[in-house]
């Protein structure tokens, strides 16, 4: 049993990450660049599979979406202006953290409406719970003890 | 007591509640009238974004002008271009201008799927590097779009254009903008 876990452990360690399937031509030279290019790309959602970012995905568009990303890199480009090149012909959807704003406030605060609602329902339901029955007095005790030891 | 079996009633109302809004998304999406995957259109309203494509004869943003016309990527490659390849000749039968752009296909290849499935298109390009469907937000083939007569977007079909699509929707829009 040990023996299998541990042969279990190996593989887990042997895996390594997954990286990103580009090939290595795909890369810009500069190390920094590329670096930048990695942390946009992991922001952008591949449309054609949709929960995958476009440097994880194998399909053509995210190839040709990261060769955008690159190239735009390279041409100096901050990251929001990459990224707004994107959301102007793919929209929000493009990004996998969806924006802070009106349309999605009920997304970002329903982790705090949540606990808000579950406090709520104990907080009632502990209300509502019928008070403890009051201590019984030393004539009832009396009366337990008999009906015990009989 | 009466207050307890209400709350009780809470967990129960909202799972009635949610399934009755998934029912409602399930059979939206049996009837084609919902579509989770889909990516809503940055460009609809919008002038169509410039460009300019070798092909034969070719065309360029603004020849998209004067007339409502249809403008449909598809390629040789795509299976839901054959499905649609009849509502595209119907359309053009009917006298509707129809701009083909053949995203990354080789034009040998174009031009045996046009033999073989019929030619619907007045025009036609190539977008051989797919830069031009990305500039107009373009995820997949086919995609269709309707220009009007003063080159602005008014509507995109993601897929396969279907008989539906074309009874309820794009012929009420090109009454509107004829």
């Amino acid at each position: 049993m040990t023996r299998l876990a541990l042969a279990l452990a190996a593989c887990l360690l042997l895996a390594g990450p997954a990286l990103a399937i580009s090939d290595p031509s795909e890369a810009l030279p500069n190390k920094q660049e590329e670096a930048r290019a990695v942390a946009i790309g992991r922001q952008l959602r591949c449309l054609v599979c949709q929960n995958e970012s476009i440097e994880d995905s194998g399909a053509d568009l995210a190839r040709d979406l990261r060769h955008i990303v690159r190239q735009q890199v390279a041409a100096g480009r901050t990251n929001q202006q990459v990224i707004a090149w994107l959301v102007k012909r793919y929209g929000d959807f493009v990004r996998l953290k969806p924006p802070f704003e009106p349309s999605t406030y009920l997304l970002w605060f329903s982790p705090v409406l949540a606990v808000a609602a579950g406090a709520g329902i104990a907080l009632m339901a502990r209300r509502s719970r019928p008070a403890a029955p009051p201590p019984l007095s030393p004539a009832e005790q009396q009366r337990l003890r008999q009906i015990l030891d009989t | 007591m009466n207050r307890r079996r209400l709350l009780l009633m809470v967990p129960f109302a909202g799972v009635v509640v949610a399934g009755a809004g998934f029912l409602a998304m399930l059979e939206r999406e049996q009837e084609g009238k919902f579509d989770p995957r889909s990516v809503p259109s940055q460009i609809i309203n919008k002038p169509v974004p410039a460009f300019s494509l070798p092909g034969s004869p070719g065309f360029a943003s603004t020849d998209l002008r004067g007339r409502p016309i249809l403008v449909n990527f598809f390629a040789s490659w795509c299976i839901p271009c054959v499905e649609e390849a009849p509502e595209l000749m119907a359309l053009r039968r009917q006298g509707m201008p129809i701009y083909g752009i053949a995203y990354k296909d080789k034009p040998d290849a174009t031009a045996e799927f046009l033999a073989r499935h019929g030619d619907p298109y007045a025009k036609l390009a190539r977008d051989e590097a797919g830069l031009v469907a990305i500039n107009w937000g373009v995820y997949g083939v086919p995609e269709t779009y309707l220009i009007d007569k003063q080159g602005i977007v008014r509507w995109r079909n993601v897929g396969p254009l279907t008989p539906q699509a074309v009874t309820a929707e794009l012929q009420p829009l090109l009454r509107r903008f004829a």
